[in-house]
Parts: C-alpha cells; structure tokens; sequence
C-alpha cells in the first residue's frame, strides 16, 4: 500500500475495536497514518463499569480516557473528538455532517475511508454515521473520490449485499487487538474476561471484513 | 454510588423542592436488545436540561424504588430506581442498574444546568 492517509469515521469510542483495531495497528505498523473521527463520547451508553465504576455523568470522562488509550495502542496518531452527543447523529443535519467530513478529506486526501455500512449497521447512530460518510464522498468528483470500506453487522446484511469482498487477516496482532479493547474497560470488561476464560471465542476477532461501497448503485 | 436508602434519599429530593432546576431523565433498554432478541421492542426516551419546579417530591417503594414530583401543571415519575450519589457538582444522582450492572433508568437533579 501507499503511505497515503487512511480516514476512519465512527460514532462511538470502542466502534474501532471490534472490527477494524487489528488492520489499523497493521497499518501503523507499515507507516501508514490513521485520523480517527469519533462522533461523540458515548455518552449515553448502558455499561457502568464491571463493577460499577461510572455515573451517567462521569462516563464520558471515562470514555474519553479509554478512547485516547485505546488510539495509542491502536497507533491512531491524530484522534479527533468531534463534539457530538451520543444517540443524536441520525437527528443532525446530514449535509452538515458530510461537510465537516469533507473538509478533513480535503486536508487530509486519503486513500481509503473507513465507517459503518448505512442501513446495516444496527446502531442508528452507526447508520447515520455510515449514510453522512457516504453523501460526504458522492458530492466529491468521483476521479477525487476515495475507496470506501465498510463495516457492517446486521443480520441481513450478507442475504443483501453478498460476503465481505475484502477479509483481512490480523492473527499476528490480535494480543495488540485485545488490548485495544480492553482499554474500553467501563464497556467491555466483561467481554475480555471471557475471552480470557475461553481463547477459542478470540478466533472471530482474527480476521476484519469490509464491504467495499459502490457509487454507482 | 450507593445503594438508595429512604431516610438518606428522601432528605435529597427535598433540598431541590420549590426551585428552579435541572432535570435528566432517561430510560434505556440499549440499542441492541432487538438485533440480540428479534421479539423484544426496544424503547427508550432521554430529556436532558429541562428546566422545572416541583412543590412536593416523594421517594417510595421497597426497592427498587420509585420516585414522584409534583409540578405545577403535571408529574415526573420513575421506577426502577436502585443507587444514589450526590456528586461533587452537588447534583442529585439517581440510578436503576439490572441485574448484569447495565443503566436501566436514571433520574437527576441539578440546580445548574448539566
Ligand atoms: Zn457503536
């Protein structure tokens, strides 16, 4: 691959994690620079901490600490922290949304651009996130338009759109994966004991899968 | 937080009684409960800020408990309520955990905006 920027663009802290931590630290580790856009904090989210540690007031201190950990343990260099309020995206203005989008793209000319595949992606503030990322790249010359590879997990997705076209295989990061994770302690974990507990559940984490999104659908 | 306790909270609730305040109220069952159980209807609501007075505020139940206050053209209510904090803002926390530790419901109070 170049060395030209790579762009990711999700709602909340941890979204990276899932699906995506392991081909950013490959990224990082070949040099290549990762901007990561994370819309708001996550502000309104259910998990507290296991145990309690969080108020409904104190928890987007905490996620912002854990983001900022979690991106420095991802490689993530340049983490943007955009202000918005959790749960709220899919009521912003779209346009609005995809201009601030565009402006970083401008500044930044990636190479590829990374979200959430609109209308797949269960959260309504994933799909939101994903169709904002997409009218930002339709309303650029397409000669001027980056590949854009999204994530989704909705339980039609593979029925309507066909498998991932792109899998990639981090097996060789996945310590450096789970530790991303587990750097959201207050959301998950829970889930890092039991992965702990039964190593077996850490194959799906060991490869990422991107459906590359057409413009001209 | 701590657990809520009648005789701790109810004494709370009352020093924000006939003032103008700040409410957050929310209720939450997260936005995957229907991609995890397909038969569940996710519901859920949030206001944030809203500026009220109430004349009369009573704690109840047995626990979980609920919590009531009179204003003077209508109600806030919750249920589901389980732990407590009063946080160094001064601002009245309430919260209903479930049993995994995950916010159900929350209700607080402040007399400056959050
Ligand atoms: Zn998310």
């Amino acid at each position: 691959m170049n060395k030209k920027p790579i762009l990711v663009i999700f709602p909340h802290p941890d979204d990276e994690s899932f699906g995506v931590a392991g081909s950013l630290i490959q990224w990082s580790n070949q040099g290549i620079p990762v901007t990561y856009l994370c819309l708001t904090l996550g502000e309104m989210g259910r998990n507290m901490g296991s145990p309690i540690f969080a108020t409904r007031e104190t928890l987007p201190m905490h996620r912002k600490q854990e983001l900022q950990e979690a991106s420095r343990l991802a490689g993530i260099k340049d983490l943007r922290m955009m202000g918005y309020h959790d749960k709220t995206i899919e009521f912003e203005d779209k346009d609005a949304l995809a201009d601030v989008f565009i402006h970083v793209i401008h500044e930044l000319n990636p190479q590829l651009v990374i979200t959430f595949y609109p209308g797949y992606s269960v959260h309504p503030d994933h799909d939101a996130c994903g169709a904002a990322v997409v009218r930002a790249l339709e309303k650029l010359p397409s000669q001027d338009r980056p590949l854009l590879h999204c994530v989704g997990f909705s339980h039609n997705i593979v029925d309507d759109l066909g498998k991932p076209d792109v899998i990639r295989d981090v097996s060789d990061v996945i310590d450096q994966k789970l530790a991303v994770l587990a750097a959201h302690t207050s959301q998950t974990a829970p889930i890092i004991k039991e992965l702990k507990q039964n190593p077996s559940l850490q194959e799906r984490f060991k490869t990422e899968e991107f459906w590359t999104y057409s413009f001209d659908q | 937080m701590k657990p809520i306790e009648q005789h701790l909270v109810q004494p709370l609730i009352d020093t924000f009684k006939n003032k103008q305040i700040y409410v957050h109220l929310e209720t939450t069952n997260g936005a995957y409960a229907t991609h995890t159980d397909q038969t569940f209807h996710s519901a859920g609501a949030f206001i944030r800020n809203a500026q009220v007075e109430f004349s009369q505020g009573k704690l109840t139940g047995e626990g979980p408990f609920r919590v009531g206050l009179k204003m003077e053209l209508g109600w806030i209510y919750a249920e589901g309520l389980t732990d407590f904090e009063i946080d160094e803002k001064g601002r009245l926390l309430l919260a209903g955990h479930n049993r995994e530790g995950k916010l159900a419901i929350a209700l607080e109070l402040s007399e400056h905006p959050f």
